[in-house]
């Protein structure tokens, strides 16, 4: 990914005016190199080769996420909820590093067409199947549905008390809901339009309402339900007169303006009292698909169909002066697409459309301190895992929305030194391609250690399929008759010797099944704690299989006692969510990774964190360490080597050596450089516990498959824009 | 572009019941309230953006209004004059025009004019003039008779020149017109009889008139449908000897309406008039905005119900009776925004030579109204900024106070101490109030000009054109070339007005002498034009062997003159708001222009990557653009200069090349796209490797 690795280089130098010795150390020790690396050249290294690796660099797993429909910012809990065009709806925590903490599958029918918070932390859509939506954040499910009776559904929005919804229909209807504490409740009808209606905005006040049809702007008044004014949009465009005049977005401001974004690629000002055009900005040759304004209407963004998002800010004319305008103040391009939807956070610019990307960019004016929070942020793949991987079989079993692909790795005999592309004796074998059946999406899927099994849910059944290897052929065979219980599941897990499945149900509880071959038994269900109905996102467990560790998106991580079935520990809640789990073999040491980067190592056995976890939280971790921008999302152990730790986050793949000292923030974090040239003192002087590499990314997923093998999956992004529509061109050169 | 909006009508009671439709629509002292005198007996006050009446005052039954009633604006009164002679004074608390007070005049008054800023004057029917002040004192003093006999006032309007009030009047008699100028700073009153030119048989319909600079531009509907501008100075050269001069009218609009009906005709801005009229003799009558410079319709708007003949225009409102009913329709005319201007910004600058802060904070410039309003948490770091803010506020203000009296020297050594101090987040628009507190003694004393001190302040790269409007006007009016170079190098929002200014003066025989005049002054602000491009390559050049054609070879302006020209190159315009004043440039100085940028164009071309030795270059794009603009505000004239028709020949040939370099440059585009797809399908087939990975 271009834009993140841009801004983290970008970010490096200006963002720590405190440690400005920095340059000059590496400098330092670059000189020192220099002077003594005749001396080292004849010596052997005295350092163990600690890791040499033979990778397989995996980038046959063509996924593509899917394009970006909605987005709906949250004021009081900083959250982000995002949905896609397959109906999947993301929730993202702004204040916890932009982590996605939560998701909703999708489901073919369900196109979300909009998307908006109520009440303060309730959340609904609507779409093109005329239902509206209400989700449930604990359970992470959905609440309820509802047919508006007004055909598919195109915008909806809540009103500024958040106790009623409004919803734009495709029969030009526009109804209200009354949102009653358990579900929504219909109110009444508005005047009805000619066509659809594609975007409401409430006035502040929740008196009155714009909506935008085709060709026209009405503005209703809200006690009496009938149209006040109809604001003709007109259909030229540069002189051209295009046959309709679509308008995508309205939003009413406080002293009665109405702005309207349309295809015609104009912002417009209207006077809502009159019913005028007050002013008009041509901003797009093409669509402009989206607006949003900030809580204090002193600015709003718009973004088009060329990937170009304006922000405007309401300016005083000359200073001093109280008369104040619109102006269109910065043009932002970090899409390539259509930009579907915009936000406007108090410090940030949010869009998101067809190419796929988050963007969030932070006013720099709004933001306080200059610190990496001001860096733009992309985020395109899920901070979930996508991939299972089976060493003993050598399988990895690929999640899409409604496939798992499963690949059996090749292999090589040939060896070589850093760098080399070996030759392959075997190539990858495409085993298995299991299509689900309905149209809901897969939420999780797992491939057993052994390679035996796999496991996946979509919303509403679970699925468990026992693979059978007879030389060349596999047969697959599908255990029938799951338990009422395991309906859906949040996350999947084998046990180590693949003989006990973990299933996180939607309902908090952890359900333990003990496999025998080709069929099942219920062992034991962990109920959710009382009192709370928070699924578990992410599960593991222990190697020796007595140990299993569960945590949700807020409270702290659950670690049970299989043997004895009982609740063992519970590690303290911590502010940052838990972005990944993993317990180590022999120690049994629990490692934590949240989404602010910080790394807790925590002891089953002891009910304590651990030395090196307390010596790295005095420290310190090193600044570049806490500035990565992507969640680490998967851990694992080398299991020769207790005092190793392999994680990787999407740019980056790391082996953390609890044995060596810990960096500073004076030392080099990252050094791609083979240390060939240096001697015995400077390696023992600069050697730390990161041992880093950047070699693959966007790197969705690595493992260890034996000591000396990894694999790597990687998923080049232009391999995903090379699968999306074309964008709009744009001539570069004469006119 | 101008533009009429949506009409909306005042009152839906018919009014102008009398067959001469309104008496007068008259400002009051309130904005957006208007005075609307009825032809019978009735004056109604209207809140025009509320379209409701506030008050409304008749006379008696038999008592008729005969002259528009109008504000004081001094004293917030309104008068109005019934059955000629009667004055009578009220205010927005009186109901009942009957118990208001009331003056019995001696003559018959024929209007009463009323402006804001001066006292209300008084115009009888016999051509004298009287203060309202000075009347109301004594009612029934005597009134002498101006004009003779059968001499009847036709129009009239009150002005203020110069801060002093100033009337004029037209008068007919047999089908002669004669204008009357009366002033009140020297109480004379001019007379100049109208010639009409050949079209004697026309009668005038419509009169409007407007200041322009030493002249009063009287502008004429006659009933031919032609518009005519008459220039009456408004200094009389000889007061005692011009007592009866001949003014001649010029033909301004050709045909506008069809002259049989009822047409009026009032001034909207200097390019703008408003004609009232149908265009054609059969059609109905039309609202027509027409452009004076460019002769050019702008919008039209047809009213069916037929109108009273009559027109005013306040503002931004143009006033009329459509059918029975009065009409009022918006008319805007915009005038070249910020965001227009910085339609095509400057680009290509070097980031050594110029630290423009493009990024202006809008958040600081707002001022500490707003940061109140910010969330609590930030209140604590605000107050320390707040804290450090202010001990400085009074820095400026001393400043500000110092340049009202002191001399130049001391202002400049103040200006060194106040710069020297760190900057605070609203710097600029302290630099933009120290710039216009100069600007502001410049205008009152004429000796007065601290160049040096507004060099440096250019020279703080915070300063716009918007942030010190009157800067550039004041360095063109002292032909200061240097200053106006810096002000084109820095500014990013020039109007193309002022820029077209600067460039007419550059091309000038101006240029020249300044030179002579102080080398050493200019060198010592930090000035040099040798530095600049064409200094250097002038120089490269003479050392270049002379192989192609002379013209080609040579500059044609000295390289101070370059240097200029290569400012307003760089400097920041949209098309459509320069080519007009583009037009106003000599043929001579056009060719000259012209040839410097083929010239330039020329030694462009010479290296591969198209671009000018020297510090601050014009690019490629911005010689061609202007080639292009020149050309086209220019090309029939230039057309007809022989020397230009070489350059012209040269010039298609070199559009013909660009024409073939941006083909071939789309071409070469595509084919790069495809070697990008078949190098990613190379890339694609990789799919699946096992590499080896050492950790270091």
């Amino acid at each position: 990914m271009k834009g993140a690795v841009e801004t983290s280089c970008a970010l490096q130098t200006p963002s720590r005016p405190g440690r400005a010795q920095h340059p000059f150390s590496v400098l330092g020790f670059l000189t020192l190199k220099g002077d003594e690396s005749g001396v080292s050249q004849a010596r052997p290294l005295p350092f163990p080769r600690m890791g040499e690796f033979k990778v397989h660099r995996v980038r046959f797993f063509n996924y593509v996420p899917s394009g970006i429909r909605c987005v709906a910012y949250n004021n009081q809990s900083n959250r982000l909820a995002v949905s896609r065009t397959d109906g999947t709806v993301e929730i993202y925590n702004l204040s916890a590093n932009y982590f996605q903490e939560k998701f909703f599958p999708g489901h073919e029918s369900r196109t979300t067409e909009a998307l908006c918070w109520a009440k303060g932390q309730r959340l609904f859509s609507a779409g093109l199947n005329g239902e509206i939506i209400e989700y449930d954040l604990q359970a992470l499910n959905i609440k309820y549905s509802m047919d508006a009776f007004g055909g598919p559904i195109w915008s909806m929005a809540a009103s500024p008390s958040g106790s009623q919804l409004l919803i734009g229909c495709e029969d030009g209807s526009v109804k209200l809901f009354q949102i009653n504490p358990d579900k929504i409740q219909f109110e009444r009808n508005f005047d009805r339009q000619k066509s659809r209606i594609l975007s409401l905005s409430w006035h502040p006040s929740g008196t009155h309402i714009a909506a935008g049809s085709i060709d026209y702007i009405s503005v209703f008044d809200v006690k009496s339900g009938s149209t006040t004014h109809k604001m003709l949009v007109d259909r030229q465009y540069m002189g051209v007169s295009k046959r309709k005049c679509i308008i995508w977005g309205v939003a009413f401001l406080s002293d009665g303006t109405v702005i309207s974004v349309d295809s015609a690629g104009k912002v417009q000002f209207w006077d809502s009292a009159t019913g005028t055009l007050v002013k008009t900005h041509l901003v797009a040759n093409a669509d402009v698909q989206s607006i949003a304004v900030s809580d204090q209407e002193d600015s709003f963004v718009v973004g088009t169909a060329e990937g170009t998002v304006f922000h405007f800010q309401l300016v005083s004319v000359t200073s001093n002066s109280s008369e104040k305008q619109w102006v269109r103040t910065k043009p932002f391009q970090h899409h390539t697409h259509d930009v579907r939807t915009v936000a406007h956070s108090p410090t940030a610019l949010i869009s998101g459309g067809t190419d796929t990307h988050l963007v969030i960019r932070p006013l720099m004016e709004k933001v306080e301190v200059k610190n990496y929070d001001a860096a733009l942020r992309k985020i395109t793949f899920p901070h979930r895992r996508l991939i299972s991987c089976s060493k003993k079989r050598q399988l990895l079993l690929f999640q899409f929305s409604h496939h798992l692909d499963l690949w059996r790795l090749g292999s090589t005999v040939a060896t070589g030194k850093h760098g080399d592309t070996l030759p392959l004796s075997k190539d990858a074998d495409h085993l298995l391609h299991l299509k689900t059946k309905g149209p809901e999406n897969i939420i999780c899927s797992c491939v057993s250690p052994c390679g035996s099994w796999i496991a996946y849910s979509t919303a509403s059944r679970f699925f468990l399929c026992r693979l059978n290897y007879e030389h060349d052929n596999i047969s697959l065979h599908r255990v029938s008759k799951m338990p009422a219980f395991l309906r859906s599941a949040v996350q999947i897990l084998f046990s180590e010797d693949s003989t006990k499945l973990f299933v996180a149900s939607n309902q908090g509880s952890l359900h333990i099944i003990r496999l025998l071959e080709g069929s099942f038994k219920h062992l034991h269900t962990f109920q959710a704690q009382p009192g709370t109905v928070e699924s578990m996102c992410l599960l593991a467990v222990s190697p020796d299989g007595n140990w299993l560790a569960a945590s949700g998106t807020s409270a702290g991580v659950h670690v049970y006692n299989v043997k004895r079935l009982k609740l063992h520990c519970t590690v303290p809640a911590y502010n940052f969510p838990v972005t990944a789990l993993a317990i180590a073999p022999k120690t049994n040491n629990l490692v934590i990774a949240h989404s602010d980067q910080q790394i807790f190592e925590y002891s089953i056995p002891d009910k304590q964190y651990t030395e090196w976890s307390r010596t790295i939280q005095k420290q310190g971790f090193h600044y570049l360490w806490l500035q990565r921008d992507t969640p680490i999302t998967h851990i694992s152990f080398h299991p020769k080597r207790p005092m190793h730790i392999l994680l990787h986050d999407a740019y980056m793949f790391c082996i953390i050596d609890k044995s060596l000292p810990l960096p500073n923030d004076k030392t080099l974090l990252y050094n791609p450089l083979p240390p060939t040239n240096e001697s015995d003192v400077i390696r023992r002087r600069t050697a730390h516990a990161f041992k880093i590499s950047k070699r693959y990314k966007p790197l969705l997923f690595m493992d260890l498959l034996d000591e000396r093998t990894l694999v790597a999956v990687e998923r080049p992004l232009d391999d995903i824009i090379a699968q999306l529509p074309p964008p709009i061109k744009k001539k570069k050169f004469g006119t | 572009m101008a533009a009429l909006e949506e009409e909306f009508t005042l009152s839906a009671v018919p009014l102008g019941a009398g067959p001469d439709g309104l008496l007068g629509v008259e400002q009051c002292d309130k904005t957006d309230q208007f005075l609307i005198t009825d032809g019978g007996r009735t004056v109604i006050l209207y809140k025009v953006s509320d379209q409701k009446p506030l008050g409304s005052w008749s006379v008696k039954q038999g008592q008729v209004i005969t002259c528009p009633a109008v504000c004081n604006f001094q004293t917030g009164e309104y008068i109005v004059v019934h059955d000629s002679k009667v004055l009578r004074l009220w205010t927005n608390e009186d109901v009942n025009l009957d118990k208001v007070f009331k003056a019995t005049l001696s003559a018959e008054v024929y209007r009463i004019l009323s402006i804001p800023g001066t006292e209300p004057m008084v115009l009888f029917k016999e051509g004298a003039v009287r203060g309202l002040e000075a009347l109301l004192a004594e009612p029934q003093q005597k009134i002498e008779a101006v004009i003779s006999d059968e001499e009847v006032i036709k129009w009239t309007k009150f002005f203020m020149v110069f801060r002093h009030p100033a009337l004029i009047f037209i008068t007919e008699k047999h089908g002669n017109y004669f204008a009357y100028v009366q002033k009140f700073n020297s109480s004379v009153v001019s007379k100049y009889t109208l010639l009409l030119g050949q079209e004697e048989k026309s009668v005038i319909q419509s009169f409007t008139a407007s200041l322009c600079r030493k002249f009063i531009s009287l502008m004429s509907l006659s009933s031919d449908g032609c518009i005519y501008e008459t220039l009456i100075p408004i200094h009389p050269s000889d007061p005692e000897k011009n007592q009866h001069q001949k003014v001649v009218r010029s033909l301004l609009l050709k045909t506008v309406v069809s002259g049989n009906a009822r047409n009026a005709l009032s001034v909207l801005d200097q390019d703008h008039v408003a004609v009232l009229g149908p265009p054609l003799p059969a059609s109905k009558e039309c609202l027509s905005i027409w452009n004076t410079k460019f002769q050019t319709l702008q919008i039209s708007k047809e009213l069916p119900q037929g109108t009273s003949g009559q027109l005013w225009y306040y503002g931004e409102h143009l006033f009329m009776l459509h059918g029975k009913i009065l009409t009022v329709i918006p008319y805007k005319c915009e005038m070249s925004s910020l965001a227009g201007a910085l339609g095509k910004l400057k680009h290509g600058q070097d980031p050594g030579t110029q630290t423009m802060p493009h990024f202006v904070n809008w958040e600081t410039s707002q001022g500490l109204g707003s940061q109140n309003a910010e969330p609590s948490k930030r209140i604590l770091r605000r107050r320390k900024i707040e804290a450090s803010v202010q001990p400085e506020v009074p820095a400026s203000q001393q400043l500000l106070s110092t340049i009202k009296k002191d001399s130049e020297k001391h202002i400049e050594m103040e200006l060194r101490k106040f710069l020297a101090i760190k900057r605070t987040p609203d710097f600029h628009t302290v630099i933009g109030d120290i710039v216009i507190g100069l600007l502001g003694r410049c205008k009152t004393e004429p000796s007065f000009y601290p160049r040096n001190s507004l060099m440096q302040l250019i020279q703080m790269h915070v300063l716009s054109y918007s942030l010190c409007p009157g800067l550039m006007e004041v360095a063109l009016e002292k032909t200061d070339v240097q200053m106006l170079q810096l002000c084109l190098q820095q500014f990013p929002d020039i109007p193309e007005a002022v820029t077209c200014a600067c460039l007419k003066m550059f091309l000038s025989d101006a240029v020249q002498e300044e030179q002579m005049e102080d080398q050493t002054g200019i060198l010592q602000n930090g000035f040099n034009p040798e530095e600049d491009t064409c200094g250097n390559c002038d120089k490269e050049l003479s050392e270049k062997p002379q192989n192609t054609i002379e013209e080609t070879t040579s500059c044609p302006v000295i390289p101070k003159r370059a240097a200029l020209l290569n400012a307003v190159l760089h400097s920041a315009y949209s098309e459509t708001f320069l080519l007009p004043h583009l037009k106003d440039i000599p043929a001579q100085h056009i060719t000259l222009f012209l040839q410097y940028l083929y010239f330039l164009y020329l030694k462009c071309s010479e290296n591969a990557t198209m671009t000018l030795p020297g510090i601050h270059p014009p690019t490629l794009n911005q010689i061609m653009d202007w080639i292009c603009l020149l050309l086209d505000a220019n090309f029939t004239v230039v057309v007809m200069i022989p020397e230009a028709k070489s350059l012209l020949l040269s010039l298609y040939k070199f559009v013909k090349s660009q024409i073939c370099i941006c083909s071939e440059l789309n071409k070469i585009e595509v084919s790069f796209r495809e070697l990008q797809k078949l190098n990613q399908e190379k890339n694609n087939r990789e799919l699946y490797s096992i590499e080896v990975l050492e950790l270091f």
